[in-house]
């Protein structure tokens, strides 16, 4: 199909050729970072006319101009979704039940300055402006399978930092046993909290154990950039082998509590969603089944691996759990 | 020229019902066409093809009411055609839910425990009930099966209630057009109680007489009218 391009659409030479270049160091580094945790070459100045100016001097794992990650596939070997793909099919029920048109509506979602309280049962509670958790925390790339409830996966290169480092941060008491996420309330930027599909705002909890896994991230970009509003802008978390629904986008709030939260999910349809979510091909929701899963640009399923295939970095939690009562 | 437009005027009903029934995916095959469908295409068709049967099947359950309370007699010929599209939209979804989603794979089909979750079994039923009814739309055998052809139509009702009910429990939050549906469903299967039905029909003659003089072909429509299934 014929597009029709103005002139001033067509990049400029200078700037295309920087990009060939700075292609070419990205391979570079990628290489790179096979042998060592290298940071990925800073792209250079000419091909940041495109983008809006970073709020802050962006550590080098998010200041890339073009989508970029280390890998092409997961450890799996499972090719890496498009950041077109991330970026456009989103379950953001604060915006849309329609999950092509969180991209649109949430585009002009304001995510600078944004504050995030950690409190609670801790020792140092703390509230952190979000451009101050990206310079303090060092951040990763992580390439992470997200499993949709929905029956529905992708692979995705988040950037980020442990939600571990963040805990130690704030040192929290011994009597806290879980950490309860919140979501920023903004109907008049979230034209989804306008209706009551759900309680708002959108809650979510872990164990503190499993805020202290290695996996568990707090994520500040994907494809070496800052986050969109529609994956979750600024902060949002990332357990990696349990459902999607779990990893809370917009958080403004993290508190350390004593008792399991109620999340979300488990106040709108207690029999459906329980507290853990794990990603289990052996135990269907209610309704509908979990053995099998469509990976986004694939066609057709395949099977749903336990714990989303992080069996082994993460199932030792759940000993002598019954993962069937505690879905 | 001239004939084509006196078989549109004459026929502008039944190919307007043709139209806004091939409407209902068009959009999905226009994205298909401009390569411009979601991220997970997969569930666009399920859940086109699936609505587009809904839609279809309460459109051709409205027809009788529709009759009874505007004494329409030319609508009663549509119930037919949007019957057929419902049962086609139906096996369509039924196709693409099993071949195109699951790959005709048995191995996957039993995993996910396919033939014991109810929202596919209700949603089966409602397919299975439809088959019979398209099968035995024809005059042909309206004729052959007399007084029976009429009781086994009336089976459209269970499929519209199963339809209806498949599409709410296939959602994750009950809310939107599942809700529409299920409400214009009662409605619809309300008008067809005869206490609301004697009511309906005697508001359209109310209707009529405060409109005094009736035209006569009017009057003769609304008796015509009085003798529909």
């Amino acid at each position: 199909m014929m597009v029709k391009i103005s002139p001033s659409e067509i990049t400029p030479e200078h700037v295309f050729l920087n990009r060939r270049q700075f292609m070419q160091g990205a391979g570079i580094a990628a290489g790179a970072l096979a042998l060592a945790a290298c940071a990925p070459t800073r792209p250079p100045a000419a091909s940041a006319q495109v983008e809006a100016p970073p709020p802050i001097d962006l550590p080098p794992a998010l200041a890339y101009v073009e989508p970029y990650a280390s890998a092409t596939t997961d450890e799996l070997s499972d090719p890496l979704n498009s950041y077109k793909d991330i970026t456009n099919y989103n379950n953001y029920y604060e915006f849309s039940t329609d999950k092509q048109e969180v991209a649109r509506l949430s585009q002009d979602f304001v995510t600078r300055p944004w504050e995030v309280q950690v409190g609670g049962l801790v020792n140092n509670p703390k509230t952190f402006d979000v451009d101050d958790l990206i310079k303090t925390f060092p951040q990763e790339e992580r390439i992470y399978r997200l499993r949709c409830v929905e029956a529905w996966s992708m692979v995705i290169p988040w950037v980020g930092f442990t939600l571990a480092g963040l805990l130690k941060e704030v040192d929290p008491k011994s009597e806290a046993k879980y950490v309860k996420f919140t979501t920023i309330v903004r109907p008049e930027q979230m034209p989804g909290q306008n209706g009551r599909i759900l309680p708002w705002p959108y809650v979510e909890g872990l164990r503190v154990d499993e805020a202290m896994n290695e996996l568990a991230i707090l994520a500040t970009g994907m494809y070496g950039k800052l986050l969109v509003p529609a994956n979750g802008a600024p902060l949002r978390l990332v357990v990696p082998w349990k459902y999607g629904f779990k990893s809370i986008k917009g958080i403004v709030q993290i508190d350390l509590v004593d008792e399991m939260p109620t999340s979300t999910w488990m106040a709108a349809a207690p029999h459906e969603y329980g507290f853990y979510a794990n990603v289990n091909p052996d135990v269907d929701h209610p309704r509908w089944s979990q053995a099998s899963e469509r990976r986004i640009g694939e066609n057709g399923r395949r099977d749903t691996l336990p714990f989303n295939g992080y069996a082994d970095e993460v199932a030792h939690l759940y000993d002598g759990l019954d993962l069937q009562a505690n879905f | 020229m001239a004939a084509i437009i006196a078989y549109i005027r004459r026929e502008w009903l039944w190919l307007l019902t043709h139209v806004l029934s091939l409407a209902l995916v068009a959009p999905l095959v226009w994205d298909w066409w401009t390569d411009n469908l979601s991220p997970n295409p997969i569930t666009d068709f399920t859940l086109a093809t699936g609505s587009a049967a809904i839609v279809t099947l309460l459109a051709s359950l409205a027809v009788t009411p529709v009759n009874t309370i505007t004494g329409w007699r030319a609508v009663v010929g549509l119930r037919k055609t949007l019957g057929l599209y419902a049962f086609s939209y139906a096996t369509l979804h039924f196709l693409v839910f099993v071949g195109l989603d699951y790959g005709f794979s048995l191995k996957y089909i039993l995993a996910d425990g396919l033939p014991t979750k109810q929202y596919v079994v209700v949603g089966f039923l409602a397919l299975l009930i439809l088959l019979p009814l398209a099968i035995t739309s024809t005059k042909g055998w309206q004729k052959r099966l007399g007084r029976t052809w009429k009781k086994l139509h009336r089976w459209v009702y269970a499929a519209g209630i199963l339809a209806v009910v498949h599409y709410l429990w296939v959602g994750k939050v009950i809310f939107g057009k599942p809700v529409v549906y299920t409400i214009i469903l009662a409605l619809l299967l309300t008008a067809r109680i005869p206490v609301v039905r004697s009511r309906l029909v005697q508001f359209r003659n109310r209707l009529r007489g405060q409109r005094r003089p009736t035209p006569p072909r009017r009057a003769s429509r609304a008796i015509n009218a009085e003798g529909m299934p």
